[in-house]
């Protein structure tokens, strides 16, 4: 048998028993038998030197080519065993995706916060800022500078918590809404103009309830300057029900009540449950009342140190544990001040 | 307010749909409630106009064979009878009379009618089938209010007025719509049928029918007989009187009883309901005193004498004072003005002469005096939100009127009127400039006019930009240019408004650093793994005692004069004791608690009225430190450097370094167990509060498990005082180096003090130390601990050598040992 056909056969013989091999051991012998130094293709390749001179350069070529022919096989078929190696280790090292994750511990705000946040920045883009008023407070802030003389059928509208108090003191009183704030505010920035919002507990004598706190929480906003009007009010707190509840929510604005405002106002969005086609948590109106507001009554600015003449403003107030109960689907109010972390661990 | 749609036709034309009525009223501020219906196909017992109709008994005969059943021959049409067995009591005096010669109307109801059982306290429906009853076929019935839903009365059949016509559907003579209203404190002007009647004319572009009622008058004028003296005229503004002769008192007719009904008041007699049904109808409350118990025919209006008594009609007797005023005789007290009759004075069964007073009170008096005797009445509520003076001459010929036509009374000519504040009319100049400058949008005064005559305002254009708007005198509501522009409003409808973003200057804007930090202390603590909680800011005497006796001091405390429960009568000076029975409910519920509250407390102050009210950070865990779980089936449990690990990220992430944490002897806290934050401030070093494991005493006062409990409680304000900015340092491009250290000392010599060491001689080189390991045992000697460092060396600058750390580690060595008197550990 010629050299070039010995080759031939070798080619043919390594080949075949690369297609056998599985395993990187097998493969490295494989290697070191066919192309390795004492490999058989080295071995014949010392036979050269007895082919004629003439014939050499051919010889020499096609051992070239055999070798670039096993090279190659030898790559693939061990990059096929690496990779089977690898997807065998993969199994091996394969877990159950459905079994639960390691949990870090996390604590969640409470809902309220999470709703007074969402209310004070969505007003804070509109230039409100956030400003603070005492729980405690006198008769006379929460009351009397509000418009609500003592007497007044509208104090039936606010069921008091008072404070014990030596005979003939000043009375004092949790305040039964944010509103003393408002005089606060004013009289801090009069003549200038005042853009705020007021967030903080409230108190009232009210039997707790499924739907009535003793204690909630009340955001108020007010702003006062020379050229404020009923129509700011309205462009205010429609730009307020669509940051909350969407672009485009209904709304409508009723006449309504408040002794500190004139004209005063509520504020509906259409119900977001039924789309306005009226249900249970809508008391079947297809609305929910989101907001009590109205224009700063002419006394009330003038307590708050304003010309009511030359000065105008709005104000307006809602309860952010309303909003989370319709928010969250929340049936019991209850639950708000329980501490309570299976209710605590429900939100985000 | 309760407003049936069948009353209110009275005086207005409704033109639209109910619902879209509603709808228009509540967009005007008159909020609909509900609507009621009542008989007809929405309503809650549908009457079916085919099986429920008016009927007249012909003649009432004994059932045969039961002795409290009787048989009635009925027409329930013309020509068509039917015979009914029943058991109606108040059939039984017509029993075995024969054919009956006075009409004698009720409902008849046939076969497949739905009623109401009348037998069962509950609401529930029947449908009517033939059976025989003791041997006679009854497939009909005559019916009970009760049955008919109409009230709760199941004594004897409804019987109708005798001009009811037979054959007519029960549905079409008295079915109806109950429209019910929130009436707001400023529109008192509505809690009439004519003032919802004005409003609704005005909304629907009617108009008001008010009633012109002609009164038949003889005998005496009542000014010669009566004599009317108001000692208080500021409390009195007008007071009328009238008087009718010779009246019976029976029942008031059915329809004016069904008007009370649907209007919510029952119906009493006819004097009572003529009182009331006035009052319903004009918003003029109204009294009938018996005229012959009035001594000297003279009515006195006066504060009461000191400790005068007075027995009103509910039968209770009245200790009164000079703050508040009655209607007298000339000898005693009649009632309490504007609130309650007394007893004394009470229209009765002998009854012959009636004394009518229709008056009007000062709001505030009457608001007194209801509060003070608890005695809110619908009459108390007219006239505390305020009367319309100028109705009284209407409201008297009303109830005269209805006096004679319902209790066969003769009319005295003639009505006592004291007037004591003149008639004024209120007039307001009103410009198109300042609609704008309220509302935002321009009107002419022409426009502004035609959106108030419908209200009864009168007005006069002066020029196209003023007008000049007289205030009709049953809207004293109205006194100032803004309350005429919430009228203007509200006509034009507050939803045809424009809304507008805000274009006035924009005040300068300020950051609220404090309330940042405080949501920042919020973000950490829950990052932390706590559960943000709000507890109430009201609470015992108890609950504090629980966490620390000595806390159960009252003088210290606001107390609520009203409390609602002894639970919540006394405001907090701290958060942990309601955090605490939140903590252990969910140590119950849960096995675990973990929860913080951001808040504040309310301290007295001696030279203040009021409190003042600290911002607080509470912090409780107890039970295990993660969530059970397949990785981790027995997770460890809380102790004392969980919350000092939390306290030490809190003052870590505020950057507070002015601050040291020492031993506390605070008597919640386990001994031993109990640690302080110390603040270094301007004003020297101030406690910031103390935390560590609840003292197990505490601990089963709040009935918690056996478990350490974890607490802190911090002054907040005072910490985000301390907070700062961080600094960055540059980070080193050079290899760092590490050096365990482990050195022996005496326990009493704390961590603290050996680790400040460490730092104090390994100098600027020295860049991380972390204690990795606490040693104590029997090898060691009795007392010594050993606390292993690692170190870790790094300098900016360049690559430290070893012979440089060899060194360092040296003179860390010696400066410890000579500080602190630790030992390297062999």
């Amino acid at each position: 048998m010629s050299i070039i056909d010995q080759l031939a056969a070798i080619e043919q013989a390594a080949l075949a028993a690369l297609e056998t091999i599985t395993t990187s051991d097998a493969i490295g012998e494989w290697k070191s038998n066919y192309l390795g130094k004492q490999g058989a293709i080295a071995k014949l390749s010392r036979e050269l030197g007895t082919l004629p001179s003439d014939q050499r350069p051919a010889a020499g070529q096609r051992f070239n080519a055999v070798r670039a022919v096993l090279d190659e096989a030898f790559a693939a078929r061990e990059a096929t065993i690496s990779q089977a190696a690898q997807q065998q280790a993969f199994g091996q090292d394969a877990v159950d995706v459905t079994l639960p994750g390691r949990l870090p511990v996390v604590g969640r705000l409470h809902p309220s916060t999470r709703v007074l946040r969402m209310i004070t920045d969505i007003f804070a883009d509109m230039g409100f800022q956030v400003w603070e008023s005492p729980e405690v407070e006198t008769d006379t802030l929460n009351f009397g500078l509000l418009n609500i003389p003592e007497d007044h059928p509208a104090r039936d509208m606010w069921d008091t918590f008072y404070i014990e108090t030596a005979p003939g003191a000043e009375k004092v009183l949790l305040r039964t809404h944010t509103s003393p704030g408002q005089i606060h505010a004013m009289r801090a920035h009069a003549p200038n103009p005042v853009r705020v919002i007021l967030p903080g507990k409230c108190y009232r004598y009210e039997q707790v309830t499924t739907r009535h706190e003793m204690m909630f929480h009340q955001v108020e906003g007010i702003a006062v300057g020379q050229h404020i009007t009923f129509s700011d009010l309205k462009g205010t707190l429609i730009g307020f029900a669509e940051r909350l509840y969407g672009a485009g929510t209904k709304t409508r604005f009723r006449p309504s009540y408040f002794p500190f405002t004139e004209p005063s106002v509520e504020l509906d969005v259409e119900c977001f449950l039924c789309k306005g086609a009226g249900c249970r948590i809508c008391k079947q109106s297809g609305w929910l009342e989101v907001s009590g507001a109205g224009m700063i009554h002419p006394t009330v600015l003038r307590n708050g140190g304003y010309d009511p003449d030359v000065y105008s403003g709005f104000a307006f107030g809602m309860g952010p544990e309303r909003i989370t109960m319709l928010r969250h689907g929340i049936d019991d109010i209850r639950w708000f001040f329980s501490g309570d972390e299976r209710f605590l661990q429900q939100f985000v | 307010m309760r407003i049936p749609l069948s009353w209110l036709r009275e005086y207005v034309d409704v033109t639209i749909p109910v619902a879209e009525l509603a709808e228009r009223l509540t967009r005007s501020g008159l909020e609909v409630d509900s609507i009621e219906h009542i008989g007809g196909t929405q309503a809650e017992l549908p009457w079916d106009p085919a099986l429920v109709l008016v009927c007249n008994i012909l003649e009432v005969t004994q059932h045969p064979n039961a002795d409290r059943l009787v048989l009635a021959t009925v027409e329930y049409a013309p020509g068509n009878t039917h015979t009914v067995v029943t058991g109606a009591p108040n059939l039984y005096e017509y029993k075995g009379l024969g054919r009956l010669t006075h009409p004698l109307k009720s409902v008849f109801a046939r076969e497949g009618a739905v009623l109401f059982d009348g037998h069962v306290a509950e609401k529930v429906k029947v449908k009517l089938k033939g059976k025989p009853v003791r041997g006679v076929m009854s497939d009909a019935m005559l019916c009970s209010e009760k049955e008919l839903g109409l009230s709760e009365e199941h004594e004897g059949i409804l019987i109708l007025p005798a001009d009811a016509p037979v054959g007519m559907s029960l549905v079409e003579y008295i079915g109806d719509t109950v429209v019910d209203i929130d009436v707001l404190p400023n529109m008192a002007r509505t809690l009439s049928l004519v003032g919802m009647a004005r409003e609704i004319a005005a909304l629907t572009n009617q108009t008001l029918r008010l009633p012109n009622p002609a009164v038949a008058t003889s005998g005496a004028d009542a000014n010669a007989t009566f004599k009317v003296t108001i000692a208080t005229p500021e409390l009195c503004p007008r007071f009328t009187a009238s008087v009718v002769r010779n009246v019976t008192i029976k029942p008031s007719p059915f329809w004016m009883q069904r008007r009370l009904i649907m209007a919510g008041m029952r119906p009493i007699n006819n004097i009572v309901d003529i009182s009331n049904y006035v009052m319903l109808e004009l918003g003029t409350p109204n009294h009938t005193f018996d005229a012959d118990c009035v001594a000297e025919a003279h009515i006195v209006v006066r504060n009461a004498h000191a400790d005068e008594q007075l027995k009103t009609l509910d039968g209770r007797t009245h200790t009164l004072n000079p703050s508040h005023l009655l209607v007298c005789d000339t000898t005693k007290a009649l009632s309490v003005a504007g609130v309650m009759g007394g007893e004394s004075s009470e229209v009765s069964d002998r009854t012959q002469n009636v004394l009518v007073e229709a008056a009007v009170w000062e709001p505030t008096i009457i608001r007194r005096m209801s509060t003070a005797f608890k005695l809110r009445s619908e009459a108390s509520k007219r006239f505390e939100r305020g009367v319309d003076t100028e109705m009284l001459d209407l409201a008297q010929r009303r109830l005269c009127q209805l006096l004679h036509d319902y209790a066969d009374g003769v009319v005295a000519p003639g009505m006592v009127d004291v007037r004591s504040v003149p008639v004024r009319d209120v007039t307001i100049t009103l410009t198109n400039a300042e609609v704008k400058r309220i509302l935002g949008l321009d009107f002419t005064a022409a426009q502004i006019s035609d959106l108030l005559t419908p209200l009864g305002f009168g007005c006069t254009v002066n020029t196209s930009t003023s007008l000049e708007v007289t205030v009709p005198s049953y809207r004293r509501d109205v006194s100032h240019t803004a309350d005429l522009c919430e009228e203007v409003a509200r006509m034009f409808g507050y939803d045809n408004l424009p809304s507008t973003i805000m274009a006035d200057e924009l005040p300068t804007q300020r950051t609220n650093l404090a309330l940042e930090r405080e949501h920042f202390v919020r973000d950490v603590l829950s990052g932390a793994g706590l559960n943000e909680a709000i507890t109430y800011s009201l609470t015992s005497l108890a609950s504090a005692a629980n966490l620390d006796p000595a806390e159960a001091d009252a003088t210290n405390y606001l107390h609520l004069a009203n409390p609602l429960s002894s639970e919540r009568e006394y405001m907090r000076r701290a958060i942990l004791p309601t955090l605490l029975e939140s903590a252990a409910v969910n140590l119950r519920e849960r096995g675990s608690t973990r929860l913080f509250e951001v808040g504040r407390v309310y301290h007295r102050r001696d030279d203040a009225i009021l409190p003042a009210e600290p911002l607080r950070v509470a912090i409780v865990m107890a039970g295990q430190r993660t969530n059970a779980s397949w990785h981790d089936a027995v997770p460890e449990t809380v102790d004392f450097f969980d919350i000092k690990g939390v306290v030490e990220l809190l003052c870590e992430r505020l950057q507070i370094t002015s601050i040291r944490i020492a031993p506390s002897d605070a008597d919640y806290l386990q001994p031993g167990r109990a640690a302080q934050l110390i603040a270094h401030t301007g004003a020297g070093e101030v406690v910031i509060g103390h935390f560590g494991e609840l003292h197990p005493d505490a601990r089963e006062r709040f009935a918690m498990p056996t478990v350490r409990v974890a607490v802190a409680e911090f002054a907040l304000d005072t910490l985000l005082e301390l907070a700062n900015v961080p600094r960055y340092t540059s980070i080193s491009r050079y290899p760092a180096s590490s050096q365990d250290l482990a050195l022996v000392a005496p326990v009493t010599v704390s961590a603290e003090t050996i680790a400040a060491s460490i730092r104090k001689y390994a100098g600027a080189a020295l860049s991380s130390i972390e204690l990795f390991d606490v040693y104590t045992g029997a090898n060691l000697g009795e007392g010594m601990r050993s606390l292993a460092y690692r170190l870790t060396f790094r300098s900016s600058e360049r690559t430290l050598g070893d012979d440089e750390i060899t060194k360092l580690r040296a003179k860390i060595i010696r400066g410890v040992e000579h500080e602190t008197g630790a030992k390297m550990r062999a």
